[in-house]
């Protein structure tokens, strides 16, 4: 029999819990009352599909990069388009499911934090969508590093919030989120935007990701006909990598999560969670994070803003922890040249977050015989990465 | 089962409790010993001392700026559990409780935590991102080791309140609002209600904290419940007098000038 996880106290193995403040333990009951209810009810699950496909633009592609694929001469390579979806990244699946949910618990304000801004303008749009009221936290740094969706969010009616404390990042905009949200739980739904936090939102971000997986299984089935033997994506918080993962856990297929090792696994700077970190609490949650001997938590570092972040969901903490997916780091060297070379060869520029997940596949593609096949998934497209891209080849032209 | 614990005996009083939370380390480790005498002075009945923490959840920016200093400072868990002995040898005797984040608790071991605040003399700890579904194991070290595991509970926590006071040690904090520490909130008629359904509950005292910043604010918190907590206000008194307090040759001065402070706002 395999384990169904999360239990009843939101655990994953020994991961996951609740480690909030009493204040935060009704809104969470309330959120996961509502939130059993509506999966439940054929209606909500009904209205999430139609707003994925109707508006969102799902299903999106699964393409065979040929052209890259020759050029490594090994495994075939797919890849899977979340680049496609409206906005530009993997987080709208998540952001409607909760928008739909806020709307029916009759929560009319959401609050969210951002990283790379992907979650923060895919909140800002379903804020938009639906009618809702949207504050967003970001971190300084952030904010600096992916100024196109600063902009973007504004213009969809949302208030941006920086966030000074720390180093400005991810880690940060999820601190002051989480006491903006303590404060104002009677009437703000937290739209949270990757599968961390206290139980049950883990859970809940995994179960609107796994589209991801759901689709790409028998897209890949109709294709080659055959599942992938390789699978990888990108880690920050971990909802692309948990959304395509879970469908596929019970298979036969090998998983590997990549995260950021930035300068150097070792280096100080870095955000390889898994890689270099302990068990720890992070956001409410039971998980691997980067932390000092005294339990201090440590400054995260990552080219990519969205995977600048020192925890990780406890639902990766658990599956790597019983080896179910191997994790591996890719260093800002390693993931630019791989968004060059995708660029160049498919004509398809990625988020520099994803493009970590190109640059393990690829890394391992070459030595791979050419009968198997490898599935990676592109969790999002490098529009809002410009500045850091033209800043990163500057004077290599 | 009978005898008391070591936070009881500590304890002079069961009601009109005045309780203080320092940062431990804020402004420097010396200075955290000399601000919790003139506290026990100004007449503090139980010292909530404050391990800093990079990410602390429940705080609003004042104690966030008191735990960077503090952490500036090099201060850690360890290091602020040993400036006990120190504060006991110049003359404290008021019950000390120790308030942590969880993660540096799980860092040095549950069982490590729980021997060392034995050897050292703490009589209490609360841990506010450890709510009491989380809290099994810790609550059993506490008992094992003669510390009162400290509970909260939040006007929100309805029909928690009950389940949660029946197993409360020490005293029971009420959280005053919904929010974060250091709020300049209106304490409103709701509290009332709320501390008198708590207090219908709790077998220990009944004190209140968060956003509690006035003399206004400490009367009539004194009316209803056993006790006041009082965080963000006294980390502000320290903070206006942070240079001063770090200069040896000021420091008495300053010292005398908080002491005084304080006195006018539990009077
Ligand atoms: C395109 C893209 N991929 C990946 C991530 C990382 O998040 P997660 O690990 O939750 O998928 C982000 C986060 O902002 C993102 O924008």
């Amino acid at each position: 029999m395999v384990q169904v996880y999360p239990d009843q106290k939101g655990r994953y193995g020994d991961f996951g819990g609740k480690y909030v403040p009493e204040t935060l333990m009704a809104p969470l009951q309330e959120l996961e009352e509502a939130l059993d209810e509506a999966m439940g009810d054929k209606g909500f699950i009904a209205e999430y599909h139609h707003v994925l496909e109707k508006y969102a633009g799902r299903p999106t592609a699964l393409t065979y990069a040929d052209k890259i694929t020759d050029m490594l001469g090994g495994a075939r390579i797919y890849l899977k388009r979340e680049d496609l979806l409206h906005t530009g990244a993997h987080k709208l699946n998540n952001a409607i499911g909760q928008a739909l949910l806020a709307k029916r618990m009759g929560k009319k304000k959401i609050i969210a934090e951002t990283g790379a801004g992907q979650h923060g303008v895919a909140s800002a749009t379903v804020a938009a969508k639906f009618g809702l009221e949207c504050k967003v936290f970001m971190g300084e740094e952030d904010i600096r590093r992916q100024e196109p969706n600063v902009f973007r969010m504004k213009m969809l009616g949302a208030e941006v919030i920086p966030v000074s404390s720390g180093r400005g990042t991810l880690k940060d905009a999820t601190n002051e989120a989480i006491r903006y949200w303590v404060a104002n739980c009677e009437d703000h739904f937290y739209l949270i935007g990757s599968v961390v936090g206290p139980h049950p939102y883990p859970r809940m971000v995994r179960d609107f990701q796994r589209i991801i997986g759901d689709e790409s299984k028998r897209q890949f089935l109709e294709g080659e006909p055959t599942l992938p033997d390789y699978i990888y994506a990108c880690v920050g918080g971990g909802s692309n990598a948990i959304g395509m993962f879970h469908p596929f856990l019970e298979d036969d297929v090998e998983l590997i999560g990549v995260e950021a090792a930035g300068k150097g696994v070792d280096t100080e700077e870095h955000a390889a969670t898994l890689t270099k970190g302990d068990r720890g609490v992070i956001h409410g949650s039971l998980t691997f994070l980067l932390q000092d001997e005294h339990g201090q938590i440590t400054e995260p570092y990552s080219i990519s803003a969205g995977l600048d972040y020192p925890g990780i969901g406890p639902e990766h903490a658990y599956l790597f922890d019983s080896k179910q997916v191997r994790y591996e780091a890719v260093t800002d060297e390693e993931a630019m040249n791989a968004l060059k070379l995708l660029t160049e060869t498919e004509g398809i520029i990625p988020a520099v977050e994803s493009a970590h997940a190109l640059a393990q596949a690829f890394k391992e593609a070459k030595d791979l015989p050419q009968d198997k096949t490898i599935l990676i998934n592109l969790s999002g497209r490098g529009d809002k990465d410009l500045a850091t891209i033209m800043n990163h080849f500057k004077g290599e032209e | 089962m009978l005898t008391q614990t070591s936070f009881q005996g500590k304890l002079s009083k069961t009601e009109d409790l005045f309780i203080p939370f320092i940062e431990a380390g804020d402004p420097a480790p010396e200075v955290t010993i000399e601000l919790a005498l003139k506290l026990q002075d100004a007449g503090a009945d139980i010292l909530e001392l404050g391990i800093p923490y990079s990410d602390p959840l429940a705080d609003g920016p004042t104690i966030q700026r008191a735990a960077k200093r503090a952490l500036e400072n090099g201060m850690s868990l360890k290091q602020a559990i040993e400036l006990i002995p120190t504060m006991r040898e110049k003359g404290l005797d008021i019950p000390v409780v120790i308030f942590t984040y969880y993660n540096p608790v799980l860092r040095i071991g549950e069982e490590k935590f729980f021997e060392l605040l034995e050897q050292y003399g703490a009589e209490g700890v609360l841990i506010p991102d450890l709510p009491y579904e989380e809290s099994e194991s810790v609550r059993e070290l506490a008992l094992n080791h003669d510390i009162e595991y400290i509970s909260l509970v939040a006007p929100n926590s309805e029909e928690r309140i009950q389940k949660i006071a029946s197993d409360a040690r020490g005293f029971l904090y009420c959280v005053s609002t919904l929010g974060v520490t250091g709020g300049e909130n209106q304490l409103s008629s709701e509290v009332t209600d709320f501390i008198e359904r708590v207090k219908k509950h709790s077998p220990v005292p009944v004190a209140v904290g968060f956003g509690i910043s006035t003399n206004d604010d400490v009367r009539m918190i004194r009316e209803h419940a056993d006790g006041v907590i009082i965080g963000s206000k006294i980390i502000r008194l320290v903070e206006a007098e942070v240079e001063n307090l770090k200069d040896e040759q000021k420091r008495e001065e300053a010292l005398d000038r908080f002491y005084h402070n304080v006195r006018e706002l539990v009077e």
